[in-house]
């Protein structure tokens, strides 16, 4: 790997001359966006732990693709959007429980079933003798061997997810934070639950190929739960999400390319660091909001006994 | 005397006294022919293979206040969600605004009985208000400012239904971070926006203290008469409601009565239907006072 000179342009310049890098900033933008989009629903529906099980299921699948010689990108895909659409069988694993605000999951179950995952993962490596190296890349990320046709693949699925995301938004945020009443407008929360699950699915799968299956989370979880910390707002909050993805992308590639250590240890370092501003700024935030005294109208029933009093 | 024999015995009482007592409401004294907005017809609902209760008739009526009674248990929550058509009948008809109880009807505002807003929500009051406007359609909304005239209409709406409930103080913080009162008000003002004909409420007043009890109150019955809204609501303390009801549904021992409250909220049906000593007092003011718990016998739900 060449030195860094300091010069920024000079910098990136160098380091976009060579083409694994090119592939790798191509991927790691594409499943930054999706990640951070589905992502934030992730954390909305409280479904993180369903998340991380679907990016452990990736890893066998993975595996096994090497192992019968198919491209992983396949396996990938494959085992996530599988283990997505079990989840979503499951009793309770996609339907709301009587909560609010978040979904209930059926962790003993998902648990199981991501221990059987890794098992599998680690008993198909095995089997593909002389792979050790691959297994570190499949389970904690590389910055080389990203090919033409996988960001091509990653471009052509994070399309579909994303289209298929904004189709479903609306009716996902209602369902995601009030699903009773969800239900009683007439919003499919189960079907609203199972798609999302796929979409989950999808977005773990991609981000797998570039963070490795363990470290899924920095893309998924960690902007989500960063852009959640700064603002109530949906909309805002979603496109922050992405953002902060983006950023932990872009400048964990580029800092892994010049530095000996892996991008999955850049990629979650920063995002984790994210987290940590985030949160220190909502607790500073949450303080001063307390020592100030509230907005003129108080939360009695001044509004309500002067409407009363109208009619 | 079997308990199903007490309930008959208390519909007949009921009806022999004033007609046709599902009827009569004492607001509707000038005789007017008003449209049926809510009517079960010997309706039967089971839920996991058993009966909750079983030929239950009654009909409310557009602009009505009704209030909907009875221990824990005894299926409340579920008539309200036959009428919604979240529950299906075992027997019988529900039905809704001239149709079929059926999912997803926009004339119908609804609040399912709940505990509050886990603290780590992180969504505004105001953006909860806006789903029940239009939540359940597909797609992404557009930012306000590339919606036009529309995206003005739809944020004026939600500031109306804010103020009407006097959410006003604290719609923009995060909904985990208001109070269960608070909550509550803003879920009113979401099951208002649609401008409803039908209001679904279960246990509305659970969680709010007993000014803002009878503040609500008094909201949800101003909405029923400014704006002909009929209002089913389920309490399980009848006091703050006594001024505004104009019928009572009682249900126990797995069937319904229903009356106008001075015919329902008297000490000798309540003792009957909860089979416990209950008074019906009246205070200076002439207002009925229901004491005794209600809620303590856990073995007069229906039998099984
Ligand atoms: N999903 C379900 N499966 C089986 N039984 C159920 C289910 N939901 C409700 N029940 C039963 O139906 C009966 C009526 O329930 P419901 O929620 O309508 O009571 P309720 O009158 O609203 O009570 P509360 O005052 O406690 O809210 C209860 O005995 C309850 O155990
Ligand atoms: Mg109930």
């Amino acid at each position: 790997m060449t030195g860094l000179s300091w010069n920024l342009v000079d910098d990136v310049r160098q380091m976009l001359a060579f083409h694994f890098m090119l592939n790798a900033l191509r991927a790691g933008t594409i499943v930054a966006v999706v990640a951070g989009a589905v992502g934030y629903f992730m954390v909305l529906r409280r479904q993180a732990f369903a998340g991380h099980t679907l990016a452990v299921i990736g890893f066998p699948g993975a595996a096994g693709a090497t192992w019968l010689g198919i491209s992983p990108v396949f396996g990938y895909f494959g085992f996530c959007i599988a283990g997505a659409l079990v989840i979503a069988a499951l009793p309770s694993g996609g339907r709301p429980n009587a909560g609010l605000g978040g979904y209930g999951e059926e962790s003993a179950v998902i648990g199981t079933v991501q221990a059987f995952a890794l098992a599998c993962g680690f008993l198909f490596v095995s089997l593909y003798k002389g792979f050790l190296s691959g297994l570190n890349n499949l389970l904690f990320g590389t910055i080389i061997g990203v090919s033409d046709n996988q960001v091509l693949t990653l471009l052509i699925a994070g399309v579909i997810c994303l289209a298929m995301l904004a189709a479903l938004a609306r009716p996902l945020l209602f369902s995601s934070i009030d699903p009773a009443v969800a239900r009683a407008r007439g919003v499919p929360v189960r079907l609203v639950a199972a798609a999302f699950l796929v979409l989950l699915g999808v977005a773990a799968a991609g981000t797998s190929q570039v963070t490795g299956s363990l470290l899924v989370f920095a893309l998924l979880v960690a902007p989500a739960a960063t852009a959640a910390r700064l603002t109530a707002r949906p909309a805002l909050g979603l496109s922050l999400s992405v953002l902060i993805a983006l950023a932990v992308t872009w400048v964990g590639e580029t800092i892994a390319f010049f530095s000996p250590y892996p991008i999955g240890f850049w990629v979650s370092s920063l995002a984790f660091a994210a987290f940590l501003l985030a949160t220190t700024y909502r607790a500073a935030a949450d303080r001063i909001g307390r020592r100030q005294p509230r907005g003129s109208t108080s939360p009695t029933d001044a509004g309500i006994t002067a409407t009363v009093g109208a009619a | 005397m079997t308990r199903t024999d007490a309930v008959n015995e208390a519909v007949s009482t009921l009806s022999g006294d004033e007609g046709d007592a599902t009827r009569a409401g004492p607001s509707s004294g000038e005789a007017a022919v008003r449209t049926v907005v809510v009517s079960l017809e010997n309706a039967s609902v089971a839920v996991g293979g058993r009966t909750i209760w079983s030929q239950v008739s009654l009909e409310v009526q557009a602009g009505q206040f009704v209030a909907v009674l009875g221990p824990n248990g005894v299926g409340k929550s579920t008539l309200l969600k036959a009428v919604l058509g979240l529950v299906p009948v075992s027997g019988g008809r529900v039905t809704v605004l001239g149709q079929r109880a059926g999912r997803g009807n926009a004339a119908i505002g609804y609040l399912p009985q709940r505990r509050a807003f886990d603290p780590g929500t992180r969504i505004r009051g105001v953006d909860i208000v806006r789903l029940g406007l239009d939540g359940d359609r597909w797609g992404t909304p557009l930012p306000g400012w590339l919606r036009g005239a529309k995206g003005r209409a739809a944020r004026a709406r939600v500031a109306e239904v804010i103020d009407l409930v006097g959410a006003g103080g604290y719609a923009h913080r995060p909904i985990g971070q208001c109070s269960g009162g608070e909550q509550q008000r803003l879920l009113i003002a979401q099951a208002l926006i649609r401008r409803p004909e039908l209001l679904v409420l279960d246990e509305p007043l659970d969680s709010l203290d007993v000014t803002n009890q009878a503040s609500v109150s008094a909201l949800i019955q101003q909405v029923c008469r400014s704006q002909g809204v009929a209002v089913l609501l389920v309490a399980h303390d009848v006091n703050p409601l006594m001024p505004y009801m104009d019928q009572v549904i009682y249900l126990a021992h797995g069937g319904a009565v229903m009356g106008p409250p001075e015919q329902v909220i008297t000490a000798d049906t309540l003792t009957m239907l909860y089979g416990t000593p209950i008074d019906v007092l009246r205070d200076r003011a002439g207002r009925l006072v229901v004491v005794g718990q209600p809620d303590a016998p856990t073995d007069h739900r229906l039998p099984r």
